[in-house]
């Protein structure tokens, strides 16, 4: 069957189902971050007010170093991949985890700035700026929380002896989904802490 | 059963008018051909005995000729559409010196703000009537339109006026009158419970008697002032 | 997520011959064709619901302040003693826009065709993702009757109109609606999440799963209109999800994104809303020029006019799409300036529907033509969508949407659209592929009075509307007759109400025929519109997981009336020996 596809179909885009899924998924996702950045920059510069100084309401050091940290996950989940392509089960599992428990210590460190935040009156109803704060980095700390909870999932599956050299499919893909969650991040600490 | 415009009175109306009638006459046509085309074909090609269908699977000379028709009426439209649209609405095209009336929306009610006797809106002289809205014949008239909550739409239908008001922001248009009468503002934007009932009375007068109803007004609120 | 996971490897669900449990094989099903079906009646179910709105309000509109027949048994807060309040005429409206345009046209397009229709049209045995497929479903389920519920809810469904402009749609204060407001929204987001699920599922499905031999260029124009109204949703609706967050935060968690009071603009949620609602428009229609492409060359026994032409229209209209929305924004507020180069992409937009219309007439042209009852409809969407194009040139010209804006113009342009063009486009699909699905036959006797019925009546109902616009009729009035440039229009209003509720019968007649069909309609043949796309080469209904060895494909898809062949069609998968690629 193969061989018959490609006699009529020369150069046909082939990725397998899965990872093409995410891809797609990602480009969906591509456009609801668009959303809610769109919406920021079209709220912050066209406002009529002066817009708070983020320096001055958040705590702009502790978040550089959980950014810090939510990059060293992007290169512990390749360093799983790679474990992965050489074979080597035993390093696949302890990158996942690795990046599993980065993953979290971000969210728990969100959470930590979301409670001194609100501790000092900084709230969802504090002006545009709490309102696009808490939602932009929200939404972002929901898609991390999600990507852990899918690397625990998958590195339970390692665990079970899922994954080869020759199929980890699985890895791969969570691996592209934990890359676009980093990279988004990236972007909102840019526009929402440092601009 | 009435089933055109009401009458214009406005002098960017007319533009307006046209313009429809322009698009009415064009589309009117493909129309024709396009629904006349479909039943003369579906009759002409109706199947018989013994008749095969063409067999064909396009032809470009005919695909040009229908991608350029439409393409060039489009963008011909595009351009005299621009061209009025400029002349309405562009900030460049707002008469210097015209009478500047406020008009703030509110659920579900007009206000309508006068300058006082300086002719400057924004300042303690000014005076405020609700759901009454009276101006000039043949003189230019800007209305820098508020609202107070949800998004309302200014429209009286004879003028061929309609923008939304919306809270946060200040909208000018303007307009010139050319037939006096009593005509009504509409509000044309859902805003809520009351939103079909939102309608004020417009006046258009004849210049002497506006200043006279001008001065009466100004000399009130000049008194009210005072007091 | 998971369940993306759960499979190691990218193998497509097989044939499987064990049998399977009636619930498995019916409700939690994951079978595309079952998944189609049970979206069909779903949106047939809200369809119905949508069209019963449509009466209230224009019971409203023809007979104002009078005692609706039943009306009594409705709940105080709607219609005491049968009298219809203002507020719940608003949440008419609003709902009768929402069900039509989420829950009955979209899925019918997509929910119902592209689930049922991809695989059987490209040749595998399923979606790509038949799980994640079942979860589409159910989640719209959910969410249509979480919509549902909200008018039974304290202070009545939502009612700020379909577009939702803030702020009467973020501050219950304004709108006298709190929880069915915050419903509205949660019910479309869930909508908005299961639309992703299907779209992630037809783009790989498109882009993996065709035959051997279905290059892009042979695909039919239904998976064409289907691949690019996936991508159209995939990249539209989560703009609206944003906005729709932004929206319940406001409601419910304080924040100010359209509340101007602390900065907030109401036109952000006009422009956001609009960047998701004008490629929705074409969501909304695309799929039904698929239908109609078919259909037509199918009843006109002639290749497709312009095959190639037609494609790069769809590709254009689809590109063309994310840069017209300010044009429903033309009287808003925005800077005049962006006005203007919003004109020149709307006119230029309506280019590739017009080569569209032109082509489907050229195929009728010099055709032998099969007056069937998918055919009727097929043409009645050309006519009547043609209609629907050209009331939009009124509209795209800026300086005429001043006046026509928000009037009842609009209203008979979106419904010669979505109508008299989608939902045409819907019945034709719905008798085209009925003996397919089903393995029944509906009468076409009885087919074509529904259409003749449903034809007079759509304009008698519609066609006036453009005239009421002209006179000014503003949209969503409860009692337009009080104002003064309104007082002659109630003749044409009561008329029109009349016409309307006879359409609506004849959405009933519809259903009764529908369904008797099903039980009592005359098995179906393999093929018996004699077409030539790959689901006629499977029994009438296929078996689960449709072919035992994939097809293969040889020659592009409406290769009717080939001048050496005795019979007048050549299916897909037939040897091509006659056929010289050279037509390609």
């Amino acid at each position: 069957m193969e061989a018959e596809a490609s006699r009529f179909e020369p150069a046909t885009f082939q990725v397998n189902d899965k990872k093409l899924g995410m891809w797609i998924f990602l480009a969906s996702e591509v456009m609801f971050f668009t959303g809610l950045i769109g919406a920021y920059i079209i709220l912050r510069w066209g406002a009529a007010s002066p817009w708070p100084v983020p320096g001055e309401v958040l705590n702009v050091p502790i978040t550089a170093g959980n950014t810090f940290i939510l990059i060293c996950s992007s290169v512990t989940m390749v360093k799983a991949f790679a474990a992965i392509e050489e074979g080597n089960q035993k390093m696949l599992k302890v990158w996942l985890l690795a990046t599993a428990f980065i993953g979290a210590s971000f969210v728990g460190v969100q959470v930590y700035e979301y409670t001194e935040l609100i501790h000092h009156g900084f709230l969802p109803s504090s002006g545009l700026y709490g309102s696009a704060f808490f939602t932009m980095t929200g939404f972002h700390g929901l898609h991390v929380t999600i990507g852990v909870l899918c690397i625990l999932w998958v590195a339970m599956k390692a665990f079970r002896g899922s994954y080869s050299q020759a199929d980890h499919q699985g890895v791969e893909i969570i691996g592209l989904y934990w890359h676009f969650v980093d990279l988004v991040w990236i972007i909102l600490f840019t526009i929402v802490y440092l601009i | 059963m009435d089933w055109s415009f009401p009458i214009n009175i406005s002098t960017q109306g007319v533009g307006i008018d046209n313009m429809f009638w322009l698009i009415f006459w064009i589309t009117g046509a493909a129309f024709l051909i396009v629904e006349v085309g479909v039943l003369w074909f579906l009759w002409k090609y109706r199947a018989r005995d013994g008749h095969k269908a063409r067999y064909t699977h396009g032809h470009l000379g005919a695909e040009i000729i229908w991608t350029t028709i439409p393409a060039v009426t489009m963008v011909a439209l595009g351009i005299m559409s621009g061209q009025m649209w400029a002349d309405i609405r562009s900030p460049s095209s707002f008469p210097e010196n015209a009478l500047t009336i406020g008009v703030s929306a509110k659920q579900f009610e007009w206000n309508v703000t006068y300058p006082g006797a300086d002719r400057v809106l924004g300042n303690e002289d000014d005076f405020t009537i609700r759901n009454r809205f009276e101006f000039p014949v043949d003189e230019p008239v800007i209305v820098r339109l508020e609202s107070e909550d949800v998004i309302h739409s200014f429209f009286i239908p004879e003028m061929r006026v309609k923008q939304d008001a919306v809270p946060g922001m200040t909208i000018p248009i303007w307009f010139e009158a050319t037939q006096t009468g009593e005509f009504q503002i509409a509000c044309a934007e859902l805003c809520g419970l009351g939103h079909y009932r939102m309608r004020a009375r417009v006046v258009v007068h004849e210049a002497d008697a506006f200043n006279r109803w001008y001065d009466e007004h100004t000399g009130a609120a000049q008194v009210a002032a005072a007091d | 997520m998971a369940t993306m996971m759960a499979e190691p490897t990218g193998v497509p669900v097989r044939v499987e011959e064990h049998p399977q449990s009636f619930i498995r094989k019916y409700i939690f099903s994951t079978d595309h064709k079952i998944i189609g079906i049970q979206f069909l009646f779903t949106c047939l179910f809200f369809l119905l619901i949508g069209g019963l709105l449509a009466v209230m309000l224009r019971f409203q509109l023809g007979f104002p302040g009078a005692t609706m027949p039943g009306g009594s048994l409705l709940p105080e807060t709607m219609a005491p003693d049968g009298i219809i309040l203002p507020e719940f005429y608003n949440s008419l409206v609003t709902m009768h826009g929402t069900f039509m345009v989420f829950f009955a046209v979209m899925p019918l397009l997509v929910g119902v065709y592209a689930n049922y229709l991809i695989p059987v049209q490209i040749g595998t045995h399923d979606m790509a993702f038949p799980r994640l497929n079942m979860m589409s479903y159910w989640m719209f389920l959910v969410s249509g009757l979480i919509m549902l519920s909200s008018f039974w809810v304290i202070g009545g469904a939502s009612a700020s109109g379909w577009t939702q402009y803030a702020p009467l749609s973020a501050s219950p204060e304004a709108s006298g609606v709190s929880t069915g407001q915050i419903l509205w929204i949660v019910s479309i987001a869930i909508f908005a999440f299961s639309s992703l699920l299907g779209s992630v599922n037809y783009i790989t499905t498109i882009i993996n799963q065709r035959a051997p031999g279905m290059t892009w260029l042979r695909l039919p124009l239904v998976i064409w209109t289907l691949f690019i109204t996936a991508i159209l949703g995939l990249l539209a609706i989560p703009v609206l999800t944003a906005a729709l967050i932004m929206l319940l935060f406001d409601q419910t968690i304080g924040t100010t994104f359209f509340l101007p009071d602390t900065g907030g603009q109401p036109l952000l949620w006009q422009h956001l809303f609009w960047f998701f609602g004008h490629p929705e428009v074409y969501i909304l229609i695309l799929p039904g020029m698929g239908f109609v492409s078919e259909i037509i060359a199918n009843g006109s026994r002639k290749p497709i006019f312009g095959y190639k032409s037609m494609v790069y229209a769809i590709i254009a209209i689809a590109g063309l799409g994310f840069i017209v929305w300010g044009h429903h924004m033309f009287q808003s507020g925005m800077n005049p300036a962006l006005g203007m180069s919003f004109m020149i992409t709307t006119l230029i937009i309506a280019v590739p529907s017009a080569i569209k219309v032109f082509n489907w007439m050229g195929t009728m042209w010099g055709g032998s033509i099969r007056f069937h009852t998918p055919f009727l409809f097929a043409v009645g969407f050309v006519m009547l969508f043609a209609i629907g194009g050209f009331s939009g040139i009124f509209m795209a010209s800026s300086p005429v949407d001043i006046f026509i804006h928000d009037t009842y113009f609009i209203v008979a342009h979106i419904h010669y659209v979505l109508f008299g063009g989608s939902l045409f486009a819907i019945f034709g699909a719905i008798y085209y592929w009925f003996p397919k699905m089903f393995g029944r036959m509906i009468n076409e006797t009885a087919g074509k009075i529904h259409f003749f019925l449903t034809f007079v009546l759509f304009n008698l109902v519609f066609f006036p509307m453009h005239g009421l616009g002209m006179a000014g009729m503003m949209r969503r009035i409860y009692e337009p007759a009080q104002y003064e440039h309104l007082s002659g229009i109630q003749d044409t209003n009561t008329m029109v109400s009349w016409a309307a509720f006879g359409l609506f019968a004849s959405g009933l007649y519809f259903m009764v025929l529908f369904f008797w069909s099903l039980f009592k309609g005359k098995p179906a043949p393999e093929n018996p519109w004699e077409a030539t796309t790959l689901e006629w080469t499977l029994p009438s209904p296929p078996m689960h997981g449709n072919w035992k060895e994939l097809p293969t494909v040889y020659h592009g898809p409406y290769e009717y009336s080939h001048p050496d062949m005795e019979k007048d069609w050549l299916l897909q998968n037939e040897r091509p020996d006659v056929v010289s690629p050279a037509h390609h």
